[in-house]
């Protein structure tokens, strides 16, 4: 008795909204809000703005071994001028290596690194002019904050750097830009932690870098200062228009603040998308393990099925290997159903984790009382009950590629 | 507030802390400020003008300019060496750093003595580079050039070893920032490193002319003793002491210990006033 999932667009009224996919349409929709051309800072001034728009990058077969072991393996990406895009993935996944690569802090084994249509491989840290955010900010303690922001502008060949007034003035806007007016004449041990990365930011903006490149952006913040950090951060790119890459392990993250993500894997790109497709369609086990909470059903698969052990019901897993395998499902995947007695009583009993409540079957009698974290979820019942099931996986294409062999569908998050 | 004292199991009680104190001051005053005073007094015995006459002698003077003259040039030097190779051992990764670390040390693992003799070896009559050293007339040995040399290799590890620490503190993140914002490598220098390094490089620098200007072993073998020509202070003081010249000697080594002590004073106030721009691990010297 198979039963076909429910098509993922017929179950519109499925109470799917849980915190990521509500973060992650926060992202398309502002993004959708921004500006149609990008809007530069002060640009009133050309001689300040050689690169008044963000520039596009292209990184081509990147790789880069570290003795013997390859931290970047054939990494080809294409960045949009004016996108925010988030390197995801563990630690030792390649993220930092890759953002230090285009910075020119490193250089690749082999592969190449073009802004616009300039290839910059050969070029020096300080060649490429990008604006290089350091996880720990690395702000000079010894200047005040306007000189640490006026250093990448004083710092060009006399021809090219602008007077001084010229200088005063573009560190004032750009202390407006980062709303730290007045703070000019602290020195970087007077600043909360978030100032200091605000600076670190103004810093980089400063010298108007063909690409902003941000390690850990957040890594060194408490939890509260972070949140609020990184919606201003997006409120920034969107008035910048700087094609911007930052590097996090936090896929919370990536899918509130990117436009596109791109999930690293040991070196290589698993998978590039926006977060909505990083979310709902994820390339593989790997990413859908990374991204979010996933529950995962261990079975076989035979005859294009996935079977779990001691249950009737099967589900579509077309293209996956015979053999043993695992189902991947998002909590809100899965769907409160009904079931006949029978196999209520055959079904394991689900473990008491909180996830776990949330798709557990019930007989028909009982609703299930969810512990989701989404209020909406928790008042409105199902409008339309599942059809009788031993298994209510009544979810939305959380059978797609997501039943995958083990030898796959393993790979946790080991670095 | 209350004036409950906390007693944990560290405290000794406070006899026994007032009698280990005491003996602390003690051997120091025994052994450091006592002698210290008998420089003074020796020096004094025969009152300031005889004092100030056996100061003002030519081969005292000219001691005196010859240690100055040491100091002027090694400590510059071993500054900028210091610089050079505690940037290198910091800053790239190579075969041999430890090694290259292990060699530092080496002027302080060796004796001055044997470190003259080395230079003995290298520019003496029958040394290796005698008959290059001939052939252009240069004079190494029992001339300035060795005393200098011989003063390098002995101060070498002053700078880098107070250096080392603290750009391993530091770490490069600041360089590299100031690199990706545009800057040279002079102005990355310039405006980025050295004011991050300059109190624990004055510090180095301070040690090192303590030691340039008291160092009697290795300069002793190569110097020959050449009256108002290769004498430094702590030779000359030794020619008279064993010239049974004790005013003389004890006026000179009242200077030299005046030149110590101001050392000691300015080391003094940039550990209070700039500790925490030092090496926070480094040996003290």
């Amino acid at each position: 008795m198979a039963t076909p999932l429910r098509n993922p667009i017929v179950d519109t009224d499925a109470p799917v909204a849980t915190l990521h996919t509500a973060s992650a349409s926060h992202v398309t929709a502002a993004h959708s809000t921004a500006p149609a051309g990008p809007v530069t800072l002060g640009a009133g001034n050309p001689a300040l703005h050689p690169h008044a728009t963000g520039m596009d990058l292209h990184l081509r077969q990147l790789s880069k071994r570290y003795t013997g072991v390859a931290a970047l393996d054939g990494v080809d990406l294409h960045v949009e001028a004016g996108e925010l895009v988030a390197l995801l993935g563990p630690s030792g996944s390649g993220k930092t290596t890759l953002l230090r690569v285009i910075a020119g802090l490193l250089h690749p084994d082999a592969g190449q690194v073009l802004f616009g249509r300039n290839d910059a491989t050969r070029l020096s840290l300080r060649e490429r002019n990008v604006g290089f955010v350091f996880q720990h900010y690395a702000l000079f303690k010894h200047m005040t904050v306007a000189e640490n922001i006026a250093f990448g502008l004083r710092s060009r060949p006399r021809s090219k750097r602008p007077d001084k007034a010229t200088i005063k003035r573009r560190v004032e806007e750009l202390l407006g830009l980062i709303q730290l007016p007045g703070f000019g004449d602290r020195y970087p041990e007077q600043l909360s932690g978030g100032q200091k990365q605000r600076v670190a930011l103004a810093r980089a903006l400063a010298i108007d870098p063909t690409v902003l490149l941000l390690d850990e952006p957040f890594g060194a913040l408490d939890a509260k200062v972070r949140v609020e950090l990184r919606r201003w951060l997006r409120q920034l790119h969107e008035r910048t228009g700087q094609t911007t890459l930052f590097v996090t392990h936090d896929q919370e993250e990536a899918l509130e603040l990117a436009d596109r993500i791109v999930v690293l894997r040991e070196g290589r790109i698993e998978q590039v998308g926006t977060p909505d497709e990083i979310y709902s369609d994820p390339a593989s086990a790997y990413v859908f393990d990374f991204i979010g909470r996933a529950n995962v059903l261990e079975g076989e698969v035979r005859g294009g099925r996935f079977h779990l052990p001691g249950h009737a019901r099967t589900f579509s897993a077309d293209g996956v290997a015979e053999g043993p395998a695992k189902l991947y499902a998002r909590a809100h995947d899965i769907a409160p159903g009904t079931t006949t007695k029978a196999s209520a009583r055959a079904s394991p009993r689900p473990t008491a984790s909180p996830t776990a409540s949330r798709w557990s079957c019930t007989s028909k009698a009982r609703r299930v009382r969810s512990n989701s974290t989404s209020p909406r979820r928790r008042g409105s019942p199902r409008r339309r009950p599942a059809a009788t099931c031993d298994w209510c996986l009544c979810g939305i294409g959380c059978i797609r590629p997501d039943v995958l062999p083990p030898a796959n569908a393993g790979g946790g998050r080991e670095g | 507030m209350s004036d409950v004292r906390q007693r944990d199991d560290l405290q000794e009680p406070a006899w026994l802390r007032a009698i280990l104190i005491a003996l602390a001051v003690l051997a120091m005053l025994a052994l450091v400020v006592l002698p210290l005073l008998m420089v003074l007094g020796a020096a004094f015995a025969k009152g300031f003008g005889t004092w100030l006459d056996s100061l003002t002698q030519p081969d005292a003077v000219s001691a005196l300019k010859l240690t100055l003259f040491t100091v002027a040039i090694v400590v510059p030097v071993n500054a900028v060496f210091g610089i050079f190779t505690a940037w290198a051992v910091t800053r790239f990764e190579f075969r041999g750093k430890q090694i290259l670390l292990s060699l530092i040390d080496l002027p302080f693992a060796v004796s001055p003595v044997v470190a003259g003799l080395c230079l003995v070896l290298l520019f003496g009559s029958s040394g290796w580079f005698a008959s290059v050293l001939q052939h252009y007339d240069v004079k190494i040995l029992f001339a300035r050039p060795g005393i200098v040399l011989a003063t390098l290799f002995i101060t070498f590890p002053f700078v880098v070893r107070e250096l080392i620490p603290l750009m391993q503190q530091q770490g490069a993140d600041e360089e590299l920032a100031a690199r990706s914002l545009g800057a040279g490598g002079w102005t990355m220098f310039r405006r980025v490193t050295l004011p991050n390094i300059k109190w624990g490089l004055l510090y180095g620098v301070l040690l090192c002319s303590a030691r340039a200007m008291g160092e009697f072993g290795a300069v002793s073998v190569v110097s020959g003793h050449i009256r108002g020509l290769t004498n430094t202070l702590p030779l000359h003081i030794e020619i008279l002491y064993n010239e049974f010249d004790s005013t003389g000697a004890f006026a000179a080594a009242s200077l030299l210990a005046g030149l110590a002590l101001i050392t000691l004073i300015l080391k003094f106030w940039l550990e209070a006033r700039h500790g925490d721009a030092l090496a926070k691990s480094h040996r003290r010297h």
